[in-house]
Parts: C-alpha cells; sequence; structure tokens
C-alpha cells in the first residue's frame, strides 16, 4: 500500500466523524449564509430553501434600483442602487414571498424550513 | 426618427423622413388621425386657419425621465443631457403654454438629486407639472420626498387635473404602492376621484392625461402597463379626443384605441431596449456618439376642432 492511498483509507474510515465535525462547527456557529442575485430584473435564485437561522443577502447587480419587500411588509430592504447588499435573517420556518416594490412583477420565494 | 410608431406598420418611414428633413433637421412634427401619422411643417401648423369661434392654438410641452443622479455607464453624464434638454426647450421658436414632466425626474429620490433637477428645470418660461415616476418614489417614506419637493396642489398621493385654454389635463400616480406580481396600478382612491373630476365636463372636452408607466400594456412581461387601467380608459371612452402621455420606457411607441391614443416618450438620460428586444430592461449602453439621436423632448400642438393633438419629437442630437 502505497503512502497516498494509506492516507485515503484512513480519510475514508474517518469520514463519519469528519462530517460529524463539521455539523458541531455550523451548530455551533448560527450565521448560516445564502446568497439571492438581482440581475436582469429577476431574482436568481426565485426560490431558495434555507435552513432556520440562515441569513440571505442579496446583491443588485443591475444599473436600475431594485428592492427585497416581503408581500407581508414584515420585512423589506431600502431601494439598492447597483452593487447594493441587503441581509435579513430568517429564524422562524414559513414560506416568505417577496417582490421587487419597483418593479413588482419581479418576484420571489424564500421557504424556511426546520 | 427611425422609431418612431413601432407599432404602427403602416407608417412610411422613408416618407416620413423624406418629409422631416425639411423641417429643423432634428425635429419634426407629426399629426396622428386614426393610426395614421403624417407630418408638416411648425409653422404651417400654427398657420392653419383656427375655425370660427375657437381660440388659437397652442403648444404644450413634454420632457421626462431625467433620472438627475443617474452616472453609470449608459450615460455617465444625465445631468448634462438633462440641461442640454432644457436648453432646446428654451430656444424653441413656439414657447410652450405649459410644460409637462412624465416622472423619474430624480434616479433615486434623493433630496439634493430634487433640489437640482428643480434648479435645472427652472427659468423656461412656461409652468411646469409633474407626476412621479418609481424612481422619485424609492425614498423609505414611498413618495415622502416627491410630495415634499412636488406635492403642492396635489391630491392623494400626487394626482391633478387643470384647464388650459379649453383642454383638461389629467396627471395621474401610477407608481405608489405596488403589488406584488402586478404592474402600475392606479388605485380605487385615485379612479373614484378621476369619475369625480371628469364627471362635469362635456364629451366634446380635449382631455391630456399624464402619468409615468404606460397606461396601456405596452409588454407585459417587463411590467410596462397599467394593472387597472381599463378602470381609467373607461371613465375616458365618452370623450371625442383623449391622449394619454407617458415616459418610463424611454422610447417612443404609440397606438390609437377608438378615440384614445398613447404616447410614451423618450427619456433625457438614457435609452431601454425595444420590448423584448433584451433579456430584461433597464439602462441600455449604446455607442457614445448614438446616445443624443436615442434621447429627446417632446412638444404637442393642439389646435381647436377635430383634429387630433399634432407631437413635435426632437432628439437631442
Amino acid at each position: 500500500m502505497t503512502l497516498f492511498s494509506r492516507a485515503l483509507l484512513l480519510a475514508l474510515l474517518a469520514a463519519p466523524s469528519v462530517t460529524l465535525a463539521a455539523s458541531q462547527v455550523a451548530a455551533a456557529v448560527p450565521a448560516k449564509q445564502q446568497s439571492v442575485a438581482i440581475k436582469m430584473f429577476a431574482f436568481t435564485p426565485q426560490v431558495l430553501v434555507v435552513a432556520p437561522g440562515t441569513t440571505v443577502t442579496w446583491t443588485n447587480a443591475d444599473e436600475d434600483p431594485h428592492t427585497v419587500t416581503a408581500n407581508d411588509k414584515s420585512f423589506h430592504s431600502a431601494a439598492m442602487d447597483e452593487d447594493e447588499k441587503y441581509s435579513f435573517t430568517f429564524t422562524k420556518p414559513g414560506e416568505y414571498a417577496y417582490f421587487c416594490s419597483l418593479h413588482p412583477h419581479m418576484t420571489g420565494k424564500v421557504i424556511v424550513k426546520g | 426618427m427611425d422609431d418612431h410608431d413601432i407599432l404602427n406598420p403602416r407608417v412610411d418611414r422613408r416618407g416620413m423622413l423624406t418629409r422631416c428633413a425639411g423641417w429643423a433637421g432634428t425635429a419634426a412634427l407629426y399629426t396622428v388621425s386614426g393610426g395614421i401619422v403624417s407630418s408638416m411643417g411648425l409653422d404651417a401648423a400654427l398657420a392653419g386657419t383656427p375655425r370660427p369661434g375657437r381660440t388659437k392654438p397652442f403648444t404644450f410641452l413634454q420632457i421626462s425621465d431625467t433620472h438627475i443622479g443617474f452616472d453609470k455607464a449608459a450615460n455617465p453624464d444625465a445631468r448634462g443631457t438633462a440641461i442640454k434638454a432644457v436648453e432646446r426647450i428654451r430656444a424653441l421658436p413656439v414657447k410652450p403654454d405649459l410644460i409637462l414632466h412624465t416622472g423619474d425626474i430624480t434616479h433615486l429620490s434623493k433630496d439634493e438629486q430634487f433640489d437640482d433637477a428643480k434648479q435645472i428645470l427652472s427659468d423656461l418660461g412656461a409652468p411646469i407639472f409633474f407626476v412621479p415616476g418609481e424612481h422619485d418614489f424609492l425614498d423609505e417614506g414611498q413618495g415622502k420626498a416627491y410630495l415634499a419637493h412636488h406635492g403642492q396642489g396635489t391630491l392623494g398621493s400626487g394626482w391633478q387635473s387643470f384647464d388650459h385654454d379649453g383642454v383638461h389635463f389629467v396627471g395621474l400616480n401610477n407608481v405608489a404602492a405596488l403589488k406584488p406580481g402586478g404592474m402600475a396600478h392606479l388605485g380605487d382612491d385615485q379612479l373614484a376621484w378621476l369619475a369625480k373630476d371628469l364627471a362635469p365636463l362635456s364629451a366634446s372636452t380635449p382631455i391630456v392625461v399624464f402619468g409615468h408607466i404606460p397606461l396601456w400594456t405596452v409588454y407585459e412581461a417587463w411590467g410596462w402597463g397599467t394593472d387597472d387601467s381599463a378602470q381609467a380608459l373607461a371613465l375616458l371612452a365618452r370623450f371625442g379626443s383623449v391622449t394619454v402621455l407617458n415616459g418610463h420606457i424611454h422610447q417612443i411607441i404609440s397606438k390609437v384605441e377608438g378615440n384614445v391614443t398613447f404616447h410614451s416618450a423618450r427619456s433625457t438620460a438614457y435609452p431601454q431596449p425595444a420590448p423584448g428586444a433584451a433579456p430584461s430592461p433597464g439602462p441600455l449602453k449604446v455607442p457614445t456618439e448614438q446616445l443624443p439621436s436615442m434621447l429627446g423632448i417632446r412638444s404637442a400642438l393642439f389646435r381647436r376642432g377635430s383634429d387630433p393633438i399634432a407631437l413635435i419629437e426632437q432628439t437631442l442630437a
């Protein structure tokens, strides 16, 4: 057995504990991050599924300003000019539909699943 | 001139260009009647014999989408092109009686942008009436800044009407409280006001409606229309002559529907793609030398009688 394959075998054997360690790290640091691009008058991805406690950051790549406005107004950004960002942390499970209040044909959704 | 009446295939572009060439180089006057567009010189139009008992013709001007504060690639100097447009207005051979600004005065609703726009648009020799665009309504107060600067003499979120020389002008706001998944929106309060405002007028009163986003659906996928415009148009249906002027789409598109003619105007800041001609709307970058020919202002000539309002499109080239 070469040194390399021995190392690989060790890594494979150790994999479950590595995964466990990773999830422990994630739990210890609650700042889970996801991002949505605002580009060409669309939210991408249009539907984003996240775990509770995730902070979603929207970044506007258009030259036109846009907003992120919850349909039920529970969260909303200011108008974001090009390259500006807005973040919101979703703590409770549920479906959060939102739109751009300047260009209301632009719609998106964040689904928070526990 | 090359993009006039995209929706009207009956326009003879070659003939129009030839006729336009005879008048003032960059400007032409169009009369639109039943969907047929023809052009003539402004002097000839003004010299036309007024019908007995009618008042003299007058002109008014439309300026739109100045986007003061915009400085991106599509036009790094939107302030400069707005000033150029104002210089064109001051140089008009026939002074307009009044000026309509059809919204997106500013790019980001900032106080300093409203102030700057006010200064640029001053001393025009005619009163100026505003309606807001969505760019004028994006402050945290959702229109508070606009109303602080331009709300005087208006109702609700900034709508208004006035009469000039027998013509009834109606300024509408279709950019307030927009709904998810929809297009522009007038709202029940404004529609109720419009019904009351129009009620006492005789059907022969010429009506000019001005607003920011088109009141007919130009392109739904880009939100270029107004959800509840059918209710407004129903109120306008009994009038013999209705002219609807808007901005927002930064290009000239016209449509005739019965007694109503719709005209969207050029911006003084930057062009946008033709409906569906790009993956999305938004500022369109064109070669620098081409930009002035895609920006412009519009004069409108009103003559008493059955003649429709004639439009004079002037680019900044």
